[in-house]
């Protein structure tokens, strides 16, 4: 009797952890997985794309409609952000309100002009004739590119949303996870048109 | 500084930015951010300048290399921007990340090589592929 007594406060003393965690660390694994996530939504997308993306029912090809000039430049504005996204992380470990807010402000700006490069395509492409109901192929261009788009454009809100709170709230922890998390969707989003423009884009010029 | 003080700081002053995943924050650095941006705007100008310049005659040559860059930018976009590596959350970002990629490649690579021989094993579709038909 007193012996499993002794083995029960034995074991029981292990469960516990000596180093109290931060309640912070849940909330940061817990985007992750949802990131995870995304980039699976993003993996069918693009897996449909390479299925279909040859079907051009007779219709124009990626070579034929694909502009690369723009297509760089829009590259360049997402890198852009995401450098000035980094330069806000920056001025935030410094605790600099101001500069963070001109730096988050900034990326902003060119989230806003990567949207509007990407509709001028899509206008550019559907008054051509070549909208997504042309072809299985422009379906999932659409589709695909037009979900990135998607992403990105939320990212542009809640990019705002943050900037007014930070402005009221000031730098608590609880702002800072925020921030943080925004910045992980922010370049997450970068590295999804990394494929985008190479798998989409420059893989189909060279088809 | 023993364990126990270094606790009690953490305690009065917040979080100390030079002190690693103690608050799940990742560990900033201009020189990081610089290195990253910098490896990716070389990593995104070649593939560019090789396809719209043509610089190599063989599109499968260019198509490969091409990848290839969008690889390494890939890994340099998870370690420099996203702040990636073994140790953050305890190993589980990594986890999730490799599940993740395992997942990705089964459904890519498997979509495609399965649509690919469905594809080539199917009926002709037009009356021109079927008079065409070997």
């Amino acid at each position: 009797m007193s012996n499993t007594a002794t083995v029960n406060n034995a074991s029981a003393q292990e469960f516990y952890l000596t180093e109290e965690h931060h309640v912070e660390n849940g909330t940061m694994l817990g985007f992750w997985l949802y990131l995870m996530s995304d980039c699976l939504i993003f993996a069918c997308l693009f897996a449909m794309y390479g299925v279909v993306g040859a079907n051009y029912a007779a219709g124009p090809s990626p070579k034929d409609l694909f502009d690369l000039d723009l297509v760089a430049l829009n590259t360049a504005m997402l890198l852009l952000s995401s450098i000035t996204y980094g330069f806000a992380m920056i001025e935030m470990a410094r605790k600099n309100k101001g500069a963070t807010l001109i730096w988050l402000a900034i990326t902003g700006c060119f989230g806003l002009a990567f949207l509007s490069i990407e509709l001028y395509e899509f206008h550019h492409l559907i008054h051509e004739g070549a909208g997504p109901q042309r072809s299985a192929f422009l379906s999932a261009f659409f589709t695909l590119v037009g979900t990135h788009g998607l992403h990105v454009t939320f990212g542009c809100i809640w990019l705002v949303t943050l900037m007014i709170q930070l402005h009221k709230n000031g730098f608590t922890p609880v702002m800072r996870r925020r921030i943080n998390c925004l910045s992980l969707f922010w370049h997450f989003l970068d590295v999804v048109w990394i494929g985008v423009f190479t798998f989409v884009y420059l893989l189909g010029v060279l088809r | 500084m023993s364990a126990a003080t270094h606790h009690q700081d953490d305690l009065v002053h917040g979080h100390d930015d030079h002190h690693h995943h103690d608050d799940g924050m990742p560990h900033v650095s201009f020189k990081g951010y610089m290195t990253g941006f910098i490896l990716s705007v070389i990593l995104t100008a070649i593939p560019f300048w090789l396809v719209m310049a043509k610089v190599i005659p063989d599109n499968k040559v260019t198509a490969v290399i091409v990848v290839g860059f969008a690889v390494v930018q890939l890994l340099v976009h998870m370690v420099y921007f996203l702040h990636l590596d073994t140790t953050s959350e305890g190993g589980w970002n990594m986890l999730a990340l490799i599940f993740t990629a395992m997942l990705l490649v089964i459904m890519f690579a498997g979509s495609l090589w399965v649509m690919y021989h469905m594809n080539t094993n199917m009926m002709p579709v037009s009356v021109e592929d079927m008079r065409n038909m070997p």
